[in-house]
């Protein structure tokens, strides 16, 4: 009888000694695994840093308004900042309407066949696609098949390319939330398809399609890329010419077909330059890219969350 | 009557316009395969594809140009492989701490905040491998050189880690819950579920996140041309300068090189190998991916 004792308390102490390993790896993990999370926040906070204290002293007014320099502390990012708002304008322009139209298309209209199937897996893969082959594709198309040349232009739409994918994907998935009983209520008063999309769909889908639309923008801001594949210069003193004019017709385009610089191509020539002044420069710039990124991202989210106060079904 | 005809015309433009603008997706896949294939179709008329495949040396751009595309590839596929080998145990780490331990208020604050790390500029991430993290690796590693594999493999890998986590987190919650309770209700610990239950569970859409990671990768081009070099070398050794693909064409395009010179038909032959590299695991993650939907 006491034999038999003895081994179940052998047993139950081998038994809670396991217990004990068992628990005290999953305590580890849980340590391990906050840590390896943080490594990300903490690497973003010095990521911050390090950009903040080599450029913060750079940014001043002058910064803002000069041309690049061959002159470290005279050079500024007048030409790219201006590049990029307009290389971000036709990107705009040309991927909003067009993925918009395309996400509507497959949430609405498209039936269940081949050719819609082969879109969806085209535009799945299409994400996966390398920024700098768009600018391959661009290189092609838009600066030697269709001559547009060096242009912001060509920037712009190479860049619509890269973001459309993301603006088709937001588009879906916004309208895809929307309950089939607005659609039906619709219909029963006598609407047409695109009564109901005009009047119904594109108005509450229009948070999240704002959400994806400026997430795909920021990203192509800060795209260097498909831009240097495209021929954007590293170094422009001059400025587009200006979209008005004091002369019949007042407005012009020529700007579109000016050679430009955009904000991560100036700042990846200062980074490749071996002065460490120049190097100051590029932090600045970074400060600027990354300000503007995360300004936007900010919006997208503050919009996200606004409309889903806003709307409910 | 009139009137319903009329509306019936505008419903079916409207149908016709919205219908092409979904085909335009497919026509920029079908511009970027003829784009690629007519220039690279101009390059293989001059070079061999038995040398492009075989020759160990990447020169276009010197005097006796020799166009092994060797170099590059070993340059692309060491600078993903470090990537690999940081985001692997620190993205499944991230993942599973956040889908099965984290509380759900962390969550959701450090979800965003990971997020805000993909947003980052590509640009800004090669000036942190370059100014911030090569110095400070050369303090341990005397023998490592100003431009090297290491430091933006580094890099990449941190930076992949948001897109990882995020697929393979989705992966996880689609495992259900039950399946979690009937492990707790054995004695596991949560580690042990994790490990043994929900990840093998999830298993395909985790390999999925990690294709992807590795697509982006071999995609990636500014931290590289930034920290890497400019120098193609067929080596493995990450302290040395290599070149990879995306490098080699940001090169070449930053200089002057006139159209349809053989020079220029480089970059296009190299995009052509990189697509190709990206197509093959893209389509390895779609796969998976859709292995998972049809799991439960």
């Amino acid at each position: 009888m006491g034999f038999i004792n003895q081994t179940l308390n052998t047993k139950h102490q081998t038994l809670k000694k396991r217990i004990a390993i068992t628990k005290f790896w999953d305590r580890i993990f849980l340590v391990a695994g906050l840590l390896s999370t943080l490594v990300g926040l903490v690497l973003l906070f010095a990521l911050m840093a390090d950009l903040f204290v080599n450029g913060f002293p750079r940014l001043s007014y002058k910064f803002f308004t000069s041309f690049p320099s061959r002159f470290p502390d005279q050079a500024g990012i007048l030409s790219a900042w201006v590049g990029s708002f307009l290389v971000l304008l036709v990107t705009a322009f040309a991927a909003i309407p067009l993925g918009v139209a395309a996400g509507i298309y497959l949430e609405e209209y498209s039936r269940k066949n081949w050719l819609t199937d082969i879109i969806e897996i085209n535009i799945a893969n299409l994400a996966g696609v390398p920024s700098i082959v768009y600018g391959l594709l661009a290189l092609g198309l838009f600066v030697y098949f269709f001559k547009f040349g060096e242009s912001t232009l060509t920037g712009g739409l190479a860049l619509a390319l890269l973001i459309l994918p993301m603006v088709i994907m937001a588009t879906r998935e916004a309208i895809r939330a929307i309950p089939n009983s607005i659609r039906e209520a619709s219909y029963a008063l006598g609407a047409t398809k695109w009564q109901t999309v005009q009047s119904h769909i594109i108005p509450y889908s229009t948070g999240g399609i704002l959400t994806g639309v400026i997430i795909g923008l920021s990203r192509a801001i800060g795209e260097t890329a498909p831009i240097i594949t495209v021929g954007a210069l590293t170094f422009i003193a001059f400025l587009p010419t200006s979209p008005f004019s004091s002369e019949f017709p007042f407005i012009s385009f020529k700007w579109l077909m000016d050679p430009f610089t955009v904000m991560p191509i100036q700042m990846f020539n200062w980074v490749s330059r071996p002065q460490h002044e120049f190097q100051l420069n590029a932090a600045a710039a970074g400060i600027v890219l990354m300000v503007m990124t995360l300004l936007m991202n900010g919006i997208a989210i503050y919009i996200r969350y606004r409309f889903r106060m806003k709307i409910k079904w | 009557m009139k009137r319903k005809t009329s509306k019936r015309i505008k419903e079916g433009i409207i149908e016709t316009v919205l219908f092409l603008s979904a085909l335009s997706s497919i026509l920029i896949t079908i511009g970027i395969v003829v784009v690629l294939s007519y220039e690279s179709f101009g390059f293989f008329k001059e070079v061999s594809l038995k040398e492009f495949l075989t020759e160990r040396q990447w020169t276009p751009l010197f005097a006796e140009p020799k166009f092994g595309i060797l170099p590059l590839v070993s340059g692309t596929l060491l600078t993903t492989a470090i990537a690999l080998i940081v985001a692997l145990p620190l993205g499944l780490t991230v993942t599973v701490y956040l889908s099965e331990y984290a509380p759900h208020r962390l969550r959701e604050v450090i979800k965003p905040i990971l997020e805000l790390l993909a947003a980052v500029p590509t640009v800004v991430y090669g000036y942190f491998a370059l100014l911030f993290l090569t110095p400070i690796l050369q303090k341990f590693i005397p023998d490592l050189s100003g431009f090297n594999a290491l430091s933006p493999g580094i890099i990449m890998g941190i930076m992949i880690i948001p897109y990882v986590s995020s697929v393979s987190e989705d992966a996880m919650k689609a495992v259900p819950m039950h399946i979690r309770e009937g492990s707790y209700a054995m004695g596991a610990t949560k580690l042990q579920t994790a490990f043994k239950v929900v990840i093998p569970s999830a298993f395909s859409g985790i390999a999925a996140a990690f294709i992807i990671g590795i697509s982006r990768a071999v995609g990636e081009t500014m931290v590289v041309a930034i920290a890497a070099g400019m120098l193609p070398t067929f080596t493995v050794n990450p302290l040395k300068p290599v070149q990879t693909l995306t490098g080699y064409i940001v090169q070449v395009s930053l200089g002057d090189v006139p159209h349809g010179t053989i020079e220029y038909k480089t970059i296009f032959a190299a995009g052509m190998t990189l697509f190709l590299i990206t197509l093959v695991f893209n389509i390895i993650g779609f796969w998976l991916r859709k292995r998972i939907r049809e799991a439960y």
